[in-house]
C-alpha cells in the first residue's frame, strides 16, 4: 500500500511540518503515501469511515476511540496537518543533548504523551476522568466474564488509588502521579515513526 | 469454461498417468548412470575404477530415485485417482464456503532449523570421502555451493508443488472429502520429491505449507480445514512425544560407551559456545535496535539454550559404517540434553525471579494494570493506522502479480451460495444464542441504576486480599493486545483465543453503537408479537478470520464496480417479545455477522437504495441478530427507516472487517417498507 512514493515537494507545508513534529523528511513522505493510501477517494482529507478501514481497529477495544482521537471536537474530516500532528506524540524520544530552556515543549515528549492518553479516557473533556468514563473504558478493555458490580468495584479502586484530592475523579495531574513509574517513553512510541 | 477445465485436467490426468508410468524406467536410466555416491548400501569391495574415482569429489548434486522408489510412486497413485475423481465432478458448479488454514510442518521441521540438516548431510557426505587428506578445497567450495543448491532448490521444489495442489483444489467443490487428502499428499509428494534429489525436503515441505496456505485456504471447504488443522496438530503431538520416548528408551538401554573426556568437553564446548555467540550476535544487533537489549537479557538467552529432539535424532542418524563408535556420540548427546533440558530448564526460573527482583517492582495498584494495558491498545492502533513500510518494491509488486494472476488462476470462482439453511449457519447461531445468554447484554440504563445502588457500599477501603482478587481478575479478563506475529502454540489452535476476543470486542461495538443510535431515535418499542418478519439472507462466503476477509478485501478494494467482492450489509434488530422478558433493558443481544457477498440475490434489493457513492465500496459492518432461545424462529424486525439515515452519519458503525454472522431464518418473508429494502446497502 505505500508503494506510490510522493515526491517531497508534493507535500504541502513540508517545512512546517517537519518542524512542528519533528518528523524527518523520509518520514513525513511515508505517512503522506499512508494519508493518501487510506483517503480512497482522494479527497484530500480523511473522515471516519476511511480510517475505520482499517481492519485491526476494528478489533481493538479501544478503535472508536482512537479514531475519534484524530478529530476535533464535531468535526468530520481531519487533514494532512492534523493526521501528522496526532502521530507526532507517537515519535521515540531522542536523548536531549541540551536542555533549551526556550524552546516549546516538543509534541512527542512525556508531558505530551500523558496528555494524548488522558483524553482518551476523558472524552467530555473536563480534564477529571469520572467515575463513569472510567467504567466505560473498563467496559471496553475488559472480557464479558466480567459482571457489572465487579467492574464497578474495579473502578471505584482505581479512582480511590489515583485520587488525591478527595472530589471522585482523577484529574491529569493525578493521572500523571499515578503512571510516573512507567516507562512511558517506550509505551508511547512506535519505532517505525523514527 | 466448465468443459473446458474439463479437457485441461483430464490433459493433466493423462499426463501425470504417463509420468508415474515413466518412473521406473526413468529409475533403472538413472541408475545405471548415478552419480551419487551416497547410495544406500556401503559397498566397500565393489568399486569399480568410475566409481572410486567419482568419490574423490564432493558431488553438488545427485540424483537417486531408488532412494525413494515406493513411497513416491503409492503418492503419485493416490493423487491420480484424485486427479480423476475432480474431473468427474468438474462441471457442477457449486460454492463452499471458507478458508483455512493447512499448516504442514512435520513436528522434527518446526524444531529443526532446515539449514542444520543440510550441513548435517554436507558433513556425512565429507566424511564419506575416505581419507581426511584427499579433501581440497574445491570439495569445500563445492560444500558451500551444495548449501545453496540444497537450499534454494527446496524452496523452488516446495513452490512449485504449492501451486500445483492450489490448482488442484480449485475443483474440488463438490468432493470436499479428498481435500485433506490431497494437501496431506502434495505436502509428502514435495519432501519425497526433493529428497530424490537429495535437496532438502524439509525445506520443500515447508515452501510448499507456505504456499498452500495463501491459496489453498481459500479453495477448501470448512470441514477440511478443520480436519487438517487437527490432524496436524495430532501428528505433531504424535511424533513430538514419540522422539522423547525413543530417547528415554534409548538412555536404559545397554548401548552406551561412556567416555569421560568425550562427554564432559563436549558439554562444556556446547555451554561456552552458546554463550559466545549470543554476546557476540547481540553485539551486533544492538548496533541497530533502539531499545537495545541488555546484558541481563543476554544472560538469560544464554542460559536457555535447551537442545532436544533434533540433536537426538541427528545423533541416532549417524550411519554407522562411517562412525564405528557412534555409541559415543549418543552418550554424550543424551548427557548434553538432560543437562540443559533439565538442570538448566529447572534452574532458570529461579535466576530469573533473581536477576529481575531488583529491577521491577511490583505493581502495586490497579491503576497501573489499567494504564498500562490502555497504552498498549493505544499503541497497537496507532500502530495500524500508520500501517506498514514496505521498504521494498520487491514485496509490493509481487503482491500486484500475486492479485493479478496467481489468484485467478489458483483460487476458486466464488459464488454465492444461496441455500438457506447449512449445518455452519446452525452452529454460528447455537454459538450465537449461547452468548447471549450468557450475558451479552449490557445497557447504560441498567448500568447507571446499578452504580446508584452500589455507591454507598463501594465507599470503604478495599482490603488487600480483596485487592489482590481484583488484579487477578483483572490481569485475567482483560483483553490482550493483538499481536503483529501471531505465536504458536503446539497445543492450541492458535486463533481460537484471539477470534473468540474479536467476537466479543466486535459485539460491543455494535451494541454500544445500538445504543448511542437509539438515544436519538424514537424507535418503535414492543411491537405485537404476530408480526414475524423474518429477514432472509443468502450466505456468506466468507471466512471467520476477520483479518483475513480484511486481506481479501485490500485485495478487492481496487475495484469500485458493483460486481467486484463487495459487500452489502445487513441491519437486523431482534425484538423480544414485550411481555415475556420483561422490561426495555434487555435488548440488545447481538451476534456477529459476516459480510455477505453482493451478487446474489440481493442484488435486486440493493439496486434501489440511492445511497451515496462513498458507500459504494466495500462492506459496512453487520449489526448482529439475535434471538432468545425460545424464540427461534422469530427475528422481529425493526422499522429503521430512521435508524437508516441516523446511520448513514454514523459512520462509526461502518467498518470493513467483517463479523462472523450468524443469523438464520425460516421463514422468509422480506420486510418492506417502501419499494426499496431499508436494509440493505450498497
Amino acid at each position: 500500500m505505500g508503494c506510490q512514493n510522493s515526491h517531497p515537494s508534493a507535500i504541502p507545508e513540508l517545512e512546517e511540518i517537519m518542524q512542528e513534529t519533528g518528523f524527518s523528511q523520509a518520514s513525513v513522505v511515508r505517512l503522506y503515501d499512508r494519508f493518501q493510501a487510506l483517503d480512497k477517494q482522494q479527497k484530500g482529507y480523511l473522515s471516519k469511515y476511511d480510517l475505520q478501514g482499517i481492519g485491526e481497529l476494528a478489533v481493538n477495544p479501544l478503535g472508536d476511540r482512537i479514531i475519534n482521537a484524530f478529530f476535533k471536537e464535531g468535526e468530520e474530516l481531519t487533514d494532512f496537518r492534523s493526521f501528522i500532528r496526532v502521530l507526532a506524540h507517537f515519535r521515540p524520544v531522542e536523548e536531549e543533548k541540551s536542555k533549551e530552556t526556550g524552546r516549546p515543549e516538543p509534541m512527542n515528549s512525556r508531558l505530551r504523551k500523558l496528555q494524548f492518553a488522558f483524553q482518551l479516557y476523558d472524552q467530555d473533556s473536563d480534564g477529571k476522568i469520572s467515575r463513569d468514563e472510567m467504567l466505560q473504558v473498563l467496559r471496553l478493555m475488559v472480557g464479558i466474564q466480567v459482571t457489572e458490580e465487579q467492574l464497578a468495584c474495579i473502578a471505584e479502586r482505581t479512582i480511590q488509588e489515583a485520587d488525591q484530592d478527595g472530589d471522585g475523579a482523577i484529574s491529569f495531574e493525578e493521572f500523571a502521579t499515578s503512571v510516573e513509574k512507567l516507562n512511558i517513553e517506550q509505551r508511547m512510541s512506535l519505532r517505525l515513526l523514527k | 469454461m466448465g468443459s473446458q477445465i474439463f479437457r485441461c485436467v483430464n490433459f493433466l490426468n493423462r499426463l501425470l498417468l504417463l509420468l508415474s508410468l515413466g518412473c521406473p524406467f526413468a529409475a533403472t536410466y538413472f541408475e545405471l548412470s548415478t552419480l551419487s555416491s551416497n547410495s544406500t548400501q556401503y559397498k566397500p569391495d565393489h568399486h569399480d575404477a568410475e566409481d572410486s574415482a567419482q568419490d574423490e569429489r564432493l558431488n553438488v548434486f545427485t540424483v537417486d530415485y531408488n532412494y525413494v522408489q515406493i513411497p513416491y510412486e503409492v503418492t503419485l497413485w493416490i493423487l491420480l485417482a484424485s486427479l480423476a475423481k475432480i474431473g468427474k465432478f468438474i462441471d457442477s458448479k457449486d460454492k463452499s464456503t471458507v478458508i483455512i488454514y493447512s499448516s504442514i510442518l512435520y513436528n522434527t521441521g518446526h524444531r529443526t532449523s532446515p539449514s542444520i540438516q543440510v550441513l548435517y548431510n554436507i558433513f556425512i557426505a565429507f566424511t564419506q570421502m575416505h581419507r581426511y587428506e584427499e579433501i581440497e578445497p574445491v570439495d569445500v567450495l563445492a560444500g558451500f555451493a551444495r548449501f545453496f543448491v540444497v537450499g534454494l532448490g527446496g524452496v523452488l521444489f516446495g513452490i512449485v508443488f504449492g501451486f500445483v495442489s492450489a490448482f488442484m483444489t480449485r475443483f474440488t467443490q463438490n468432493i470436499s472429502a479428498i481435500e485433506p487428502l490431497l494437501v496431506f499428499m502434495f505436502s509428502y509428494l514435495s519432501y519425497l520429491s526433493a529428497e530424490t534429489l537429495y535437496i532438502s525436503g524439509i525445506l520443500a515441505m515447508t515452501a510448499c505449507a507456505v504456499t498452500m496456505k495463501k491459496y489453498v485456504e481459500e479453495n477448501v471447504s470448512q470441514n477440511s480445514y478443520t480436519t487438517i488443522k487437527y490432524f496436524m496438530k495430532m501428528l505433531s503431538s504424535v511424533s513430538e512425544t514419540l522422539i522423547f520416548v525413543f530417547m528415554g528408551v534409548s538412555t536404559v538401554g545397554r548401548n552406551h560407551e561412556w567416555n569421560w573426556a568425550f562427554v564432559s568437553f563436549t558439554l562444556l564446548f556446547c555451554l561456552i559456545w552458546r554463550v559466545l555467540s549470543v554476546f557476540a550476535l547481540f553485539y551486533i544487533s544492538n548496533k541497530f535496535r533502539t531499545y537495545p537489549f541488555t546484558i541481563k537479557d543476554q544472560l538469560i538467552i544464554a542460559y536457555s539454550g535447551l537442545r532436544g529432539a533434533s540433536s537426538f535424532s541427528l545423533a541416532f542418524l549417524l550411519p554407522m559404517y562411517l562412525f564405528p563408535r557412534k555409541n559415543m556420540f549418543i552418550t554424550a548427546t543424551l548427557v548434553v540434553i538432560y543437562f540443559t533440558v533439565f538442570i538448566q530448564g529447572i534452574t532458570i526460573g529461579p535466576l530469573v525471579k533473581y536477576l529481575d527482583v531488583k529491577k521491577t517492582n511490583k505493581k502495586e495498584c490497579i491503576n497501573e494494570e489499567i494504564h498500562v494495558r490502555m497504552m498498549d491498545h493505544l499503541k497497537a492502533g496507532i500502530e495500524d493506522i500508520c500501517g506498514h513500510w514496505s521498504h521494498y518494491q520487491l514485496r509490493d509488486k509481487f503482491k500486484k502479480f500475486d492479485t493479478k494472476y496467481l489468484k485467478k488462476i489458483l483460487i476458486r470462482e466464488n459464488q454465492p451460495k444461496s441455500s438457506i439453511v447449512s449445518l455452519y449457519k446452525k452452529l454460528e447461531i447455537k454459538q450465537a444464542i449461547e452468548m447471549a445468554e450468557s450475558g451479552m447484554i449490557s445497557s447504560a440504563a441498567s448500568t447507571a441504576s446499578l452504580q446508584a445502588q452500589l455507591a454507598p457500599l463501594l465507599m470503604h477501603r478495599l482490603s488487600p486480599e480483596e485487592v489482590e482478587s481484583m488484579r487477578d481478575m483483572l490481569a485475567h479478563s482483560l483483553y490482550q493486545v493483538r499481536q503483529r506475529t501471531p505465536s504458536y502454540n503446539r497445543h492450541n489452535l492458535p486463533t481460537e483465543t484471539s477470534e473468540k476476543q474479536a467476537k466479543e470486542i466486535l459485539i460491543h461495538r455494535q451494541n454500544s453503537l445500538r445504543q448511542s443510535v437509539r438515544k436519538g431515535n424514537s424507535l418503535p418499542w414492543g411491537k405485537p408479537a404476530s408480526t414475524k418478519n423474518v429477514r432472509f439472507l443468502s450466505l456468506p462466503y466468507g471466512t471467520h478470520h476477520p483479518a483475513r476477509r480484511k486481506a481479501r478485501h485490500d485485495a478487492s478494494t481496487g475495484d469500485y464496480s458493483r460486481d467486484s467482492d463487495s459487500m452489502v450489509s445487513i441491519m437486523f434488530s431482534p425484538r423480544l417479545r414485550a411481555g415475556s422478558l420483561g422490561a426495555n433493558h434487555r435488548q440488545q443481544e447481538m451476534v456477529p455477522m459476516e459480510q455477505l457477498d453482493r451478487r446474489e440475490k440481493l442484488s435486486d434489493f440493493a439496486g434501489q437504495r440511492g445511497t451515496p457513492s462513498k458507500q459504494d465500496h466495500t462492506a459496512r459492518i453487520r449489526r448482529p441478530a439475535l434471538m432468545p432461545k425460545p424464540q427461534f424462529d422469530a427475528v422481529f424486525e425493526e422499522e429503521i427507516q430512521g435508524y437508516e439515515s441516523e446511520e448513514e452519519e454514523e459512520a462509526v458503525a461502518a467498518s470493513r472487517p467483517s463479523v462472523k454472522w450468524a443469523a438464520e431464518k425460516r421463514n422468509v418473508r422480506h420486510f418492506h417498507k417502501a419499494p426499496s429494502s431499508p436494509f440493505w446497502r450498497k
